[in-house]
């Protein structure tokens, strides 16, 4: 009954203020979907420590879904630890992106919409997490889609927001057609698509090897890797990351919960739940080591010289992701899990605080339009810091006090240190090294746009100054317990996620729930702590300062300094603005090749070739021959039902008479 | 409950009653009567086809779905030499013959209002249609299948010839043209089986004993070939296909509904009813060639989809992809493969008649199909646009909605055969989403910027009457599909056991 709770809350409140929005008034709407979030957000907290602390695990089936000659798939509820902790991000993060929205949303006409998206996207996602086999996380895994894009186009008049919401749905599409094959596969393989039976059976499948698209590979690498093509789409990995930044078009709260806390971490969750075919898939595993520190590299670069507030954070995100995958690939799932939980609480942090910095400047989200409001909306100001703290990882290395970062991101970092320690582990070597000098950049752009954002001279239209307002209480409530997220998070958790008393508390949620977790392969050696050498502990706090130093340097000290860098290293800042280009290598090539097969086929294939020689052909010939189309086409039913009931019956009386005769 | 009741004779020849009916009192009424009637026409049509939907539910209600037997069985005898009236369904047929008759009743109510002309025919022709696609589905002689199969056309000829668009006698020439040649073709084939049950034994059109035929292999190829080239024109298949979008484009609302909620079934279902059966080593050997029309389909047909301009082209040609999703399936020849075909037929019924209705009720409003005319119309038909949205995500195959489960399960009965296959496919989920998305931003969403379009209406209560029960059953098809796969799992067992003795595995 609590966890039906926690699931349906959700769906009832999206349902009633959805179909019912406009008979009871936004208020009702808000309340009852607002209501109905805090209410699982308050039993996934209890849920959260009665699986995690108290090891108990529970699988409730509510009734058939799927079930064809053996493909069957159950509407259940399977909660781990895995998944409390993804239900208590998820409810959390939403609650309090609900809250927040009451004074954000306030002056838009549709609200009981929003707030039915809101809650419908967060039965969506905790579908996605709750499930017990592969079909089930589809449909949790496209109804975000679903939400998002809806979310995304929430202002449907501005044609940017249709056309960032369909790049998002389109993109995430493709992504879903690896993960959809990768479950074919999973079915091919294992004749089941339950989470319980395939992970209880990788052992067995280890060595089969499957013919596929004319090559041959190992099983458990092609699952991995198809799965991972759905998680690259959901999570904005490099090549799939472009409908990220896009997705900015939405209302800021939206930008928080879906595209910062919850929706993107599902691909690091794909990861994370089916760790024993990762386990079981080397150079897959290799592969998301790379992919993942790479993109958080490419992502950080981009952030750097980005202008639109929302658009930094943004590029924060994709490369944040980066670190979590990475982090997956190593087989440090535990560590990826930990920077999903902490980074929850401080991104969310910092795209509020973003919203109720656009909320004060009349919605303008351009930095070079900013500056010097740190007077006007003091909370934010200090809050914004708190995250941007907390993201960069500020901390005292060597001891347990730090913001949430400090203890998630250092982890990764020594995950990959200890991994590529021996030297035959290339892919970690390279992403201890990404990492690292992913966490400066880090550093540079969040400082950065604190710097522009709340320092200097005000640069903006001075009207827009003169309404600015700190946010109402209802957004500042939220922002102010995130805060507190983004500080304790860490500190707090560090020795169950992480730490002494990790075994116990994973409970074997990385194992197929055999309680054997945290092995020496995993969790001890590659998330455990360890006696690292002085300058790895070290290494990503000088990176940090580093970063810190610099923006100060650039952007308060000598703000001059900025015109000149951008104008010397012009290609490369351009290169860097215009997101290495990557949007119009796609233009250039599978969005115009699209159109232009579409014309193709239509124009040519269809209407000159198929009809010319079909039909159309066989009409000129006809009028060649002497006859009038038109005297034709006049008596067609007629004949055409004359021929065949006529031609029925004599043929069949004919051979009726042969056969009986 | 209905021992000794010719139900299933009741079932399809009620409409064919009333629309006698209708003819008959408008003939024997005097002039001012005329009127009348003409008035009430609708009415009649409508509890007529509410009678036989209701019946038809009783009949699903009380079906066996544990035996693969057909049930209800009749005959009577006909024209001799074996060939007999026989009715029968099975787990295959019995949800079409529901469908059959829980679209008609809807496109009564929906041709109420928006035709102008000639109320009383176009109701007599969507009776005697109903007849007819519910005869082809219950039939279990050849001749009888033959008949019905054929005769199916003459109406919807008439609805799209009397009733359609300004270019409607070139899209009726198209579809005869097509039509034509694979009917001749399979006529030929069914003379030629009928002659060849007399050399093993009795001759019969009985189609169960048919199915127990051990015809030659080289026989099986050219009987396969000719019963191919007319069900592929049916389904359509690339590149039989482009009769389709014509004949959409210039039928009237109620006809693009039957069409493609029917009309589009009858090809995939006589491949399940007489291609996998009866030929089953040729079955196989084309299956390859089948998959890759399929994937062709699939993939040619959505992007040109997405290149249209005109609302009923676009979604006439994603029927074309949805279908091919329907061959690939029922090619794979197994469990997945075949239930999900004939969900997907089912499925497909109910989201692309509720896509041309919606297209339909802005039509009504508006009269143009004109993608550009249009655009922010959400601001005034926010009911609208909630519908359209949920058929719109149907027809990409969402997940939860009736759409996916024919689109995963066809897949997984691909993949098993040749990944390729699914490969292909599979990027029509991409495709898909993108001409579905296009379609409504450019319809629903964005300002409003045709001047034309200020106050429009949105749904009326006739239309949510319309809408309400396709919306329930997209959803729950979606969330409960064990609605249908439990019906049609015997059977579907049966048929695949049977295709696996013959070829010998």
């Amino acid at each position: 009954m609590l966890f039906k709770i926690i699931l349906f809350g959700p769906l009832i409140g999206a349902l009633i203020a959805g179909l019912f929005g406009r008979r009871i008034g936004h208020k009702v709407s808000q309340i009852v979907t607002t209501g109905f979030l805090i209410l699982s957000a308050l039993l996934s907290w209890y849920a959260f420590v009665k699986v995690g602390f108290g090891h108990e695990t529970f699988e409730i089936n509510l009734f058939r879904w799927i079930d064809v000659g053996g493909f069957s798939a159950n509407w259940a509820l399977r909660i781990d630890t895995l998944t409390a902790v993804m239900l208590v991000v998820v409810n959390s993060v939403s609650a309090l992106v609900h809250i927040y929205s009451w004074g954000y949303m306030k002056d838009d006409p549709g609200k009981s919409r929003f707030f039915s998206y809101l809650s419908y996207f967060t039965f969506a996602m905790l579908v996605l997490v709750t499930s017990n086999n592969f079909i089930q996380l589809f449909f949790g895994w496209e109804g975000v889609g679903v939400a998002s894009y809806l979310l995304i186009g929430f202002w449907y008049k501005k044609p940017s927001a249709n056309a960032a919401a369909i790049k998002a749905f389109v993109t995430n599409r493709v992504g879903d057609v690896g993960l959809a094959l990768g479950i074919f596969t999973i079915y091919l393989v294992f004749g089941s698509v339950s989470f319980d039976t395939v992970f209880a059976h990788v052992g067995d499948k280890k060595d089969l090897v499957l013919p596929f698209l004319g090559m041959e590979f190992s099983a458990m690498e092609l699952i991995a890797g198809l799965l991972f093509i759905g998680a690259m789409g959901k999570s904005a990995q490099f090549v799939l990351h472009v409908w990220l930044p896009d997705a900015m078009e939405g209302p800021t709260p939206v930008s928080a919960l879906i595209h910062a806390a919850t929706m993107v971490t599902a691909g690091v969750f794909l990861v994370c739940r089916a760790a024993p075919i990762y386990d079981a898939a080397p150079v897959v595993a290799g592969f998301i080591t790379v992919l993942g520190a790479f993109t958080a590299f490419f992502a950080a670069t981009i952030g750097l010289v980005q202008n639109d507030i929302k658009r930094v954070i943004a590029y924060s995100t994709c490369s944040q992701l980066g670190y979590m995958f990475f982090a997956a690939g190593l087989g440090a799932y535990n560590a990826a899990m930990f920077h999903l939980f902490t980074h929850a609480f401080f991104k969310a942090l910092l795209f509020l605080c973003a919203g109720s910095v656009i909320h004060a400047l009349h919605h303008e989200q351009d930095m070079r339009k900013m500056g010097g409001t740190f007077q006007l909306i003091p909370l934010t100001y200090i809050l914004m810091i708190v995250g941007t703290l907390a993201l960069t990882g500020v901390g005292i290395p060597g001891t347990s006090i730090g913001f949430a970062g400090f203890f998630s991101k250092d982890a990764i970092i020594e995950a990959a240190y200890a991994a590529g320690a021996g030297g035959h582990n290339a892919p970690a070597v390279f992403a201890f090294w990404a990492g690292l000098i992913a966490a400066g950049m880090t550093s540079f752009y969040s400082w950065r746009l604190i710097f522009m954002t709340f320092h200097g001279r005000y640069r903006g239209d001075p009207e827009n100054l003169k309404h600015a307002h700190e946010a109402p209480n209802s957004m500042l409530i939220p922002l102010v317990l995130l805060g507190v997220g983004a500080v304790l998070a860490g500190g707090l958790l560090y020795s169950k996620f992480m730490g002494a008393d990790m075994a116990a508390f994973w409970n074997g949620a990385f194992s197929g729930g055999e309680a054997h977790v945290a092995d020496t392969a995993h969790g001890e050696s590659a998330g455990g702590h360890h006696d690292f050498p002085t300058w790895v502990l070290w290494a990503p706090f000088v990176v940090t300062l580093s970063g810190f130093v610099l923006a100060y340097m650039m952007y308060i000290w000598r703000d001059g300094v900025v015109k000149r860098v951008n104008g010397k290293g012009g290609m490369l800042y351009n290169f860097l603005l215009n997101k290495w280009y990557i949007d119009e290598l796609y233009e250039a090539t599978i969005l115009r090749a699209t159109r232009w097969l579409g014309d193709v086929f239509w124009k040519i294939g269809d209407v000159k070739i198929i009809d010319g020689l079909g039909p159309n052909g066989f009409a000129a010939m006809a009028m060649v021959g002497g006859r009038k189309l038109s005297k034709f086409q006049s008596g067609y039913i007629f004949q055409y039902a004359l021929i065949m009931l006529v031609g029925v019956a004599v043929l069949v009386g004919y051979v009726a008479m042969k056969a009986g005769g | 409950m209905f021992t000794g009741i010719p139900i299933l004779s009741l079932i399809t020849f009620i409409p064919l009653f009333g629309a006698l009916a209708l003819i008959g009192m408008s003939r024997l009424s005097k002039a001012e009567g005329k009127e009348q009637i003409e008035k009430n026409a609708p009415r009649v049509a409508l509890v007529t086809t509410l009678a036989v939907f209701a019946l038809s539910l009783l009949l699903v209600l009380n079906f066996d779905t544990t035996t693969s037997q057909h049930q209800f069985y009749e005959e009577m005898e006909w024209l001799g030499g074996g060939i007999k009236y026989r009715m029968g369904v099975d787990g295959i047929s019995i949800l079409f013959i529901l469908l059959t008759a829980f679209l008609t009743p809807l496109c009564i109510v929906a041709s109420a209002k928006s035709v102008k002309t000639r109320i009383l025919e176009y109701m007599v022709a969507f009776l005697v249609l109903e007849t007819l696609m519910i005869g082809v589905f219950c039939a279990l002689d050849m001749v009888l299948f033959y008949l019905f199969f054929e005769a199916v056309l003459l109406p919807m000829f008439i609805i799209i010839g009397v009733w359609g668009g300004k270019d409607r006698v070139y899209a009726a020439y198209k579809f005869f043209l097509y039509t034509l040649l694979g009917s001749v073709l399979m006529l030929a084939a069914m003379l030629w089986l009928y002659h060849y049950s007399g050399t093993v034994g009795a001759p019969t059109t009985d189609i169960r004993e048919l199915a127990k035929l051990d015809i030659p292999t080289g026989a099986q190829t050219w009987l396969w070939l000719a019963f191919f080239a007319s069900f592929a024109v049916k389904m359509p298949m690339w590149p039989v296909h482009t009769w389709l979008p014509d004949a959409h484009v210039q039928a009237p609302t109620a006809g693009s509904v039957i069409l493609a909620g029917i009309l589009l079934k009858l090809g995939g279902y006589g491949l399940i009813r007489f291609s996998i059966p009866m030929f089953p080593d040729a079955s196989l050997y084309f299956a390859p060639f089948v998959f890759w029309l399929s994937i062709i389909g699939i993939i040619y047909t959505s992007l040109v989809a997405y290149r249209q301009e005109d609302m009923k082209k676009l979604i006439a040609y994603s029927s074309v992809a949805h279908m091919g999703f329907v061959t690939m399936g029922i090619f794979a020849v197994n469990m997945q493969g075949m239930q999900g075909a004939i969900f997907q037929m089912i499925s497909h019924g109910i989201v692309s008649g509720a896509l041309f209705f919606a297209v339909g009720v802005i039509y009504d409003r508006m009269h143009t199909r004109e993608i550009a005319f249009y655009g922010g119309i959400v601001k005034y038909m926010p009911m609208y646009a909630a519908v359209f949205m949920l058929f719109t995500m149907a027809n990409v195959g969402l997940p939860g909605t009736s759409g996916f489960v024919g689109e995963i399960l066809t897949m997984v009965g691909a993949y098993q055969v040749n990944p390729w296959i699914a490969v292909g496919a599979a990027s029509g989920m991409v495709l898909s989403a993108v001409y579905a998305l296009h379609l409504y931003r450019e319809v629903i969403f964005g300002e409003v910027k045709n001047d034309k379009l200020e106050g429009i209406k949105d749904l009326t209560g006739r239309e949510i009457f319309i809408m309400a029960p396709l919306v329930v059953m997209t959803i729950l098809l979606g969330i409960y599909p064990s609605l249908v796969t439990d019906i049609t799992a015997v059977s579907v067992e049966a048929l695949l056991a049977d295709f696996n003795a013959k070829i010998g595995n």
